[in-house]
């Protein structure tokens, strides 16, 4: 039997981005919250210093930061003929595992979402008719609009001190920002970073063709800033261990950067570590969740109760955690029926590597978040009529730094070791640099999460079971896309370029990105969703369940600042409505 | 219905001692923690006897590791960087015995974008493919092993290699021949303080700049050749005392 301990107000499951946002929101509220992390405290000084952070070897390629697959992992496979097999190496996406979550190691890409994001299927069927839905293609809306979440986007990026350009402010578009993007309340509240040449001569490049580039926003400080929780970021270094490091310098918004100082020293709140949580402990009515199990270091199986539980373990654990708890419905992707799991979605990326003769462009300096971008064929920029697709992405230069294991292209055709490799790295190293592409992922009936019936994790528990491919929707979208950016980057003026496109099945191997989506998907009617629009499970209102697991398809950016946007709206109707009177926020 | 876990299940899981856990769990609150002189600095490889490789596999891995980096006239090659040293102690350590990975079965081939399915470790695959190339290179080359092929002998068998191509007695050369040139590019690229790179050798023959951490000066200067000395995290050989 599991030791039973004393009851909290709210208790946090995972301890990463949306972790912190929602302990520093409940614990001012003044509530006694309790934060459950399955990894261990990371902080600047101990775990990322600049004396030993620019390490490539360590953090990326043995994984240092990451979830360690031998305790849990997923297995996968590409549809439901196949038998699904283990992710035994990490791949193609790099789940966080301790204080700070997948935050400690992102790129600190910080982008809204459209307007039309947030209404996918009705605004696609209204511009183009029925036959841009096609059959298997499972798109929702949101239940919120771009407008409601825009003070908490707000919120997040003055929190982070994102660096950018507006493009619209208030309505009113600005020259040299994005034009595409929704109306901002007000200016970012730090400049864009500095670029180096790629970047630069990739918004010439674009300018010139007519096209409206403008700086990538990003969570990597332009300056020193002190955010409103009065915590200080210092300015970024572009030391070029961006994505997959930790930051050493306090320039990369994160948990650590921005949070913590404040919330750790508050008598309110309680973190403990080490701590994973298996289950979720409902009431005989099953329409109240009164406790968590978790396991500890040692073994030692806990019992923990609270009142309010609000999941934060990313998306792929959220999902695990309702379908191991048997909270909701698990989606049947033969009947369609069921919920739990349905509408899984990733992003679809591609790039071109150009090789110059005579530039300079310095790869090894970059910041994640650095670069210039088109958004001209994103969500719906463009009139997708005889496209034979939907969605879009985002086109442009990201240099977040060439750490040569993982980065060191070679010109079509070059072999790829000996003799005349070599000379082809020698040569090209300095002179190269790639356009990239980011795309959309539409949600489709046959890709979706479950549980494995064969492999299972350390507890022995079922493994999450991904099934999931690229359809055709993607191709052709990422395909025109791509071409696109091909035509930017000729117009740099390149010796050569290789255009590495998407093609063929989903592939587990490579990394791509971190941003898995859906599952628990927010809605507006009980019949189609998890959560309601304030993210409050249908079945359980005592329940909140953060994160990207809530997108009913994934739009062509990165997820992070809708994920932190989404928490913050949640977390003011949590304040202003479900603490004075506890029970659904919207009546199904 | 509990979760599922039982403490009974960890114990045979080998994930927790049957003894009296000491604390499982660290608590905080109240204060942000910090511990001076506990930052976590890497594991280091260095050192020149082997700890892992048999005479006979360091001669092929030498041999192989020649072929896929070689020395010319552009400077030194991945023997020269200490590429064979860093990989052996890769696979006498965590990597080599793939603590991180999963490594559960069932197993079962899959499709390729399935990814790694073999229940080999790294050390046992290089364990188990070195002997086999070089058996079969026996078999080929009237008892020659891999190592004794002249070079253009040894790049024919490792484009075969390469392409999944050379018969090995149920062992994928393929994915051993992928893993190899992997770590041969980890070994080349990778921190000196873990053996290869040698005088920052890799380093120095792309113009990477190394453990840096401050570019702002530089990020507006386009096109310039920088020419910056690479430096690794322990410093560079000339700024030790000698
Ligand atoms: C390499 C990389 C680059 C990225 N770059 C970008 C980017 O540039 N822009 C962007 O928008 N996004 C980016 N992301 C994604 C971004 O990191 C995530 O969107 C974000 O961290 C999600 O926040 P979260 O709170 O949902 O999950 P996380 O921040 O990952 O936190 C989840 C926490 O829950 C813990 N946990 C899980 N299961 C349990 C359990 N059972 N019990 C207890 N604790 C548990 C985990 O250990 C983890 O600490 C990147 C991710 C990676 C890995």
């Amino acid at each position: 039997m599991p030791t039973r301990l004393a009851p909290v107000d709210v208790l946090v499951v995972g301890f990463g981005w949306t972790g912190a946002i929602v302990a520093q929101e409940l614990s001012d509220a003044g509530l006694k919250v309790l934060a459950l992390e399955r990894g261990a405290w990371r902080d600047t000084p101990t775990h990322f210093a600049p004396t030993f952070d620019q390490d490539e070897l360590r953090y990326y390629w043995r994984y240092e930061l990451f979830e360690r697959l031998a305790h849990e992992t997923l297995t996968f496979r590409n549809d439901a003929a196949q038998t699904a097999l283990p992710m035994r190496r990490l791949g193609s996406f790099l789940p966080g595992a301790n204080v700070g979550g997948a935050g400690v190691h992102w790129n600190g890409q910080i982008w809204r979402f459209l307007e039309s994001d947030f209404v996918a299927r009705s605004h696609n069927l209204s511009r183009y008719g029925k036959v841009a839905i096609p059959d298997g293609m499972t798109i929702q809306d949101w239940g919120v609009s771009y407008r409601e979440l825009e003070p908490h986007y707000d919120r997040f990026e003055y929190l982070c001190g994102a660096s950018g350009k507006a493009g619209n402010l208030n309505g009113q578009i600005q020259a040299g920002g994005n034009p595409f993007e929704g109306p901002r309340s007000r200016e970012y509240p730090n400049p864009p970073l500095q670029l180096t040449w790629p970047p630069t001569l990739f918004g010439e490049a674009a300018s010139r063709l007519g096209y409206k580039p403008f700086p990538h926003p990003a969570a990597n400080l332009s300056r020193a800033y002190v955010n409103p929780l009065g915590v200080q970021l210092g300015p970024c270094t572009y030391c070029g261990f961006c994505e997959k490091f930790g930051c050493g310098n306090y320039s990369k918004a994160s948990a650590q950067t921005t949070i913590l100082p404040v919330l750790m020293r508050k008598p309110n709140f309680t973190l403990k570590t080490e701590c994973e949580v298996t289950k979720i402990n409902r009431d005989s009515t099953g329409k109240r969740a009164v406790s968590v199990d978790y396991v500890d270091a040692s073994g030692q199986i806990f019992e923990q109760p609270a009142e309010l539980i609000v999941l934060c373990a990313y998306i792929l654990h959220n999902v695990r955690l309702l379908l191991l708890s048997g909270i909701g419905r698990p989606y049947d992707p033969d009947t369609g029926e069921g919920l739990v799991g349905k509408n899984y979605a990733y992003q679809i990326t591609s790039s071109i590597n150009l090789f110059f003769d005579d530039k300079i462009m310095n790869p090894f300096i970059g910041a994640g978040a650095h670069g210039m971008i088109c958004d001209e064929w994103n969500g719906d920029n463009f009139d997708h009529s005889r496209l034979g697709f939907i969605g879009g992405g985002y086109v442009g230069v990201v240099q977040t730094g060439a750490r040569p294991i993982e980065t060191h292209p070679t010109p079509e055709g070059t072999p790829s070791w000996g003799g005349t490799w070599k000379r082809a790295i020698a040569e090209n190293y300095l002179k190269t640099m790639s356009v990239v592409t980011h795309g959309s992922v539409m949600s489709h009936r046959g890709n979706y999460l479950d549980l494995d019936p064969t492999y299972r994790d350390v507890y022995g528990r079922p493994l999450l079971r991904m099934t999931f491919d690229f359809t055709d929707n993607e191709h052709r979208m990422s395909d025109y896309i791509t071409d696109r950016a091909s035509e930017i980057a000729r117009a740099m003026g390149p010796r050569e370029i290789k255009i590495n496109k998407r093609s063929g099945h989903y592939d587990i191997v490579p990394y791509q990105t971190t941003h898995n989506t859906g599952g628990a998907m927010m809605g507006a009617d009980p019949k189609s969703s998890v959560v309601n629009r304030y993210l409050q499970a249908w079945d359980v209102p005592n329940l909140f369940i953060m994160g990207a697991s809530a997108f009913p398809q994934n739009p062509g950016y990165n997820p992070t600042d809708t994920v932190a946007a989404l928490a913050y709206w949640s977390l003011e109707a949590i304040r202003s409505q479900y603490l004075k009177s506890p029970g659904p926020l919207v009546l199904a | 219905m509990t979760s599922g876990v039982s403490r009974r299940r960890l114990i045979a899981a080998g994930l927790i001692s049957a003894a009296p856990a000491a604390a499982g769990a660290t608590e905080f609150r109240g204060e942000y923690p910090w511990t001076g002189g506990a930052a976590a600095p890497a594991g280091v490889g260095g050192g020149e006897a082997y700890v892992f490789f048999t005479s006979a596999e360091a001669a092929f891995v030498k041999a192989t590791a020649a072929r896929l980096i070689p020395k010319d006239d552009l400077g030194p090659g991945a023997v020269e960087a200490g590429v064979p040293e860093f990989i052996d102690r890769q696979l006498a350590g965590e990597f080599g015995h793939a603590t991180r990975w999963y490594m559960q079965g069932p197993w079962s081939a899959g499709e390729t974008t399935q990814g790694y399915q073999s229940r080999y470790t790294p050390a046992d695959l290089y364990r188990a493919a070195i002997a086999a190339i070089d058996h079969a290179c026996r078999r080929e080359f009237k008892g020659e092993t891999f190592a004794g092929l002249a070079a253009a002998d040894q790049d024919a068998f490792l484009t075969r290699l390469e392409k999944g191509a050379v018969e090995l007695g149920g062992i994928d050369g393929k994915a051993f021949f992928e893993m190899f040139l992997q770590n041969v590019l980890e070994g080349f690229w990778s921190d000196p303080i873990y053996g290869g790179n040698r005088d920052m050798v890799g380093w120095k023959l792309i113009g990477f700049p190394g453990a840096r951490y401050d570019y702002a000066p530089y990020v507006s200067r386009h096109g310039e050749r920088l020419a910056l000395p690479p430096v690794g995290l322990e410093g560079r050989p000339s700024w030790r005392p000698r």
